[in-house]
């Protein structure tokens, strides 16, 4: 038996393992995917620091979070991540992170939304590629064991204490138990719900989340969701902010420009998709910063938009369109991390909700999160681990998971969910997207039923049992139609507007009814739904 | 328009054939290839994640050329495969665990983290070497492993060469020492890894320079005393 099994090989997950390690408990890491795959690879603007006392403090980063955060956040979480920002670039620093410098030699910093100061390092527009890189480089370093194409299905939960989790071998399609004294979940955002309509990977289906709730465990805050401004409209693929930053306008087709572009993302989002309704296309601007400035400043945007729209940003108008980005919403822990409602079992990174982001994150407090709070899981874990004995979980688990798997190869398969899936992604952007109504949200939430009672005819086209994607990713899917009826329920029962939860019939944010955290669980296989006042 | 894919399953005859498909057009192949699972065959597999060319997991070749599928666009008739030199899992996703054992092997990490002010400038000579993306492509691409299975091969080199030349490095005879044997002077200098590369990144000119680095702490081209003209043209510096 191991001592900690960590499930995500994200930021969040190979910092935790190395701290884990380093304190000298016997570490077990494994992913759906190759380690370098996870999707802190695409995080390109920064990691929130301040660096700088003469120009910046901690106390006005916290501030900013907290402001950003609608009152519906854990203040002492919060103050916990921004003093430790700081000690988090250090570290970063001593493992070998090239990030971009000053003149000085000192660590360049830029300014991000919502943030009053330049507060975001930076490795120019690859800051998540080259920090998960580098805590790569340095598990094979601390020679940790990591087992790629390990796809978590379940929990081992006995009496509300985790004893492991179940996993499918997806190189052979073995489902098999894996036994750990304490459980670390980083598995990343459930944004793929949008899918077509979200920046996220291939595989930010809420696993880990999903995981959770079935074992039962709480889950909390599902309703928010950051919706990006700006991504590519037939793609969906992020024009980073740094685009508007630089100076680039946003237009309708009457060639208006409509909204002060520096504004928070969500109020920008919402009146990007104003215009969209109203039968409106929406650009983005940048040719007047000239060609010689976008290959200096953008050269990824121009690539992208070269290649995934087929025009070139420095003479043509960019087509976009907001999209899903976030989830601020996740598996609910208390403020060591641990999770709420499993003893032993620690969630850290997009897949938890530790309160730092509230109703909207800013743009680089995530990154900020994952390795700061990666460092805190690996602590809380290895001191629940030291010195415990757990006694090994029967294996009620795993023949239920055998069952489940073996079910889904006898699925008749008259239904296709990659066409299901597409639907889904189109519905939840349309209907518990950015303006939210409570019609819109009741249709949604029985089509969405819907489709769950057709699950037994949604089975797999491709029988074999080897490296067999298409089971995956229908596990995936029924992962986010179980979270996808949380969001609308959690979406429902908000009848107010706070953050990137927007409702057109309730416009208010209503604190005093409302400055309550959104909580979830399964009772007796039924969803409920409650709201617990946030400690800000 | 039609493309056709080498498929490959271990628990079917036969194991490798090729198939045809048709295919939108207008799309990067990795829509097209999700098109096809979507709708023609869920059997097929590959590797895929971020769809903007960060994230390593979709490389294929195509018509004998690596390529990020998520960044390719398909031409009529194109002939798709997975990365040489690598196990294939399924289809055209392959198995880079030998690849990457490569970076385990030459210790491409900081050995002894110090202090050290860092320039724009000490930041340049890196940047382009810490863009890599791990997508193997370079891999696929050398031919030294026709010969040499065991070769460091471009992308550990590279990530070598990145951390001797950071100035937080205390310690760089380390990474020199463990890239003499099947490391830099097995390379041939012959630049396919530097044309396939996807980020821009030049391990053939890398690899020169550890060379030149390796001189420094006292070692020599193997092949150099085998040869009995005085110059090695491959040495490269
Ligand atoms: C385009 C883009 C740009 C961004 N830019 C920034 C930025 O500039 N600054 C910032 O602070 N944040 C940014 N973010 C957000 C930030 O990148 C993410 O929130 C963060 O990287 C999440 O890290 P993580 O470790 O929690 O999860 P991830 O990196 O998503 O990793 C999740 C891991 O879990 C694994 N996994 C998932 N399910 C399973 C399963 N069932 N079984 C086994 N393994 C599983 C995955 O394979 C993966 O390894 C950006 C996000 C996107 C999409
Ligand atoms: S230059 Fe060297 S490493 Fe690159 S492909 Fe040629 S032999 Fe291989
Ligand atoms: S050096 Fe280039 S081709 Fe080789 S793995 Fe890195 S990004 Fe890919
Ligand atoms: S899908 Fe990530 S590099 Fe192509």
């Amino acid at each position: 038996m191991v001592d900690i099994l960590i499930v995500g090989s994200g930021a969040a997950a190979l910092t935790a393992a190395l701290t884990a390690k380093a304190r000298g408990a016997s570490v077990l890491v494994l992913g759906k995917q190759e380690p370098t795959n996870s999707q802190t690879s695409m995080a390109q603007g920064g990691i929130n620091s301040v660096l700088n006392l003469e120009r910046d403090s901690v106390a006005k980063h916290i501030e900013d979070t907290i402001k950003s955060s609608r009152n519906l956040s854990d203040k002492a979480m919060i103050e916990r991540m921004c003093h430790d920002a700081p000690k988090v670039i250090e570290w970063l620093e001593s493992i070998g992170v090239p990030f971009s410098r000053c003149e000085s030699g000192a660590i360049a910093q830029r300014q991000l939304g919502g943030a009053r100061e330049k507060r975001a390092c930076y490795s120019q527009d690859y800051t998540g590629l080259k920090i998960l890189h580098t805590l790569y480089d340095n598990i094979l370093k601390e020679d940790i064991e990591y087992l790629e194409d390990h796809y978590l299905l379940n929990l081992v939960v006995d009496d509300g204490v985790a004893k492991g989790a179940i996993v499918i071998d997806i190189s052979t399609g073995e489902t098999k138990q894996i036994d750990a004294k304490a459980t670390i979940i980083a598995t990343g955002g459930y944004g793929s719900i949008y899918h077509g309509y979200t920046t996220n990977a291939f595989g930010s289906t809420g696993d880990g989340v999903a995981a959770v709730l079935r074992a039962g465990g709480e889950i909390s805050d599902m309703e928010f969701v950051q919706f990006h401004p700006t991504a590519l409209k037939s793609s969906s693929i992020l024009i980073s902010e740094s685009a508007r930053g630089e100076g680039g306008y946003l237009l309708n087709t009457k060639g208006e420009r409509f909204v002060d572009e520096l504004l928070p993302r969500d109020v920008v989002a919402r009146a990007i998709y104003e215009q969209i309704s109203s039968g409106e296309e929406v650009f983005l601007d940048i040719r007047h910063l000239g060609r010689e400035k976008l290959m200096e400043l953008l050269p990824q945007e121009v690539h992208l938009c070269k290649l995934h729209e087929d025009i070139d940003p420095i003479t043509q108008l960019i087509p976009i369109k907001p999209v899903a980005h976030y989830s601020m919403g996740g598996i609910d822990v208390d403020r060591s991390l641990e999770v709420r409602g499993i003893q032993g079992c620690f969630a850290v990174g997009e897949c938890s909700n530790a309160k730092v982001h509230g109703a909207n994150r800013l743009g680089g407090n995530s990154l900020l999160e994952i390795v700061s709070f990666g460092r805190l899981a690996g602590e809380s874990a290895y001191h629940y681990a030291k010195n415990r004995d757990i006694p090994k979980a029967s294996d009620t688990q795993l023949e239920k998971d055998k069952i489940h798997i073996a079910e889904i190869f006898n699925r008749s398969n008259r239904v296709n969910f990659y066409e299901k899936r597409e639907g889904i992604g189109k519905l939840f952007y349309e209907s518990v997207g950015i303006v939210r109504t409570e019609t819109a949200l009741k249709d949604a939430l029985s089509q969405l039923r819907n489709i769950i009672e057709e699950l037994p005819y949604i089975g797999v086209g491709d029988k074999s049992r080897l490296y067999n994607r298409n089971l995956i990713e229908l596990l995936e899917f029924e992962n986010t139609l179980e979270l996808g009826e949380v969001i609308v329920l959690s979406a429902i029962g908000r009848r107010e507007s706070r953050g990137a939860h927007y409702r057109d019939d309730f416009k208010e944010q209503r604190d005093e009814e409302f400055a309550l955290h959104t909580l979830c669980k399964r009772v007796d296989g039924e969803i409920t739904i409650g709201f617990e006042r946030s400690y800000i | 328009m039609n493309i056709s894919i080498q498929k490959f399953v271990r628990d079917k005859e036969p194991q490798r054939y090729i198939r045809e498909y048709e295919i939108p057009d207008n799309s990067t192949l990795l829509s097209a290839l999700q098109h096809i699972k979507a709708i023609d065959d869920p059997t097929l597999t590959f590797g895929a994640g971020c769809r903007s060319g960060i994230c390593g997991a979709c490389s294929v070749r195509v018509n004998g050329r690596e390529e990020l599928a998520c960044s390719y666009m398909p031409k009529h008739g194109d002939h798709i495969e997975p990365l040489k030199y690598h196990g294939i899992k399924r289809d055209l996703m392959v198995d880079k665990s030998r690849a990457k054992q490569t970076l385990k092997t030459s210790t491409a990490w900081l050995h002894q983290s110090q202090k050290a002010t860092i320039t724009t400038k000490d930041e340049k000579l890196t940047e382009l070497q810490s863009d890599c993306i791990l997508c193997s492509s370079c891999y696929s691409a050398c031919p030294v492993f026709a010969v040499n299975p065991d070769f460091l091969g471009p992308f550990a080199l590279t990530r070598i060469y990145r951390y001797t030349a950071d100035p937080r490095e205390g310690d760089i005879k380390s990474s020199i020492d463990a890239i003499q044997s099947d490391g830099v002077w097995d390379c041939t200098l012959c630049g396919e890894c530097t044309a396939v590369c996807p980020q821009g990144i030049d391990p053939k000119m890398d690899i020169t320079m550890l060379r030149g680095t390796s001189s420094q702490y006292g070692y020599m081209d193997p092949n150099f005393g085998n040869m009995n003209f005085g110059f090695d043209p491959n040495a490269g510096f």
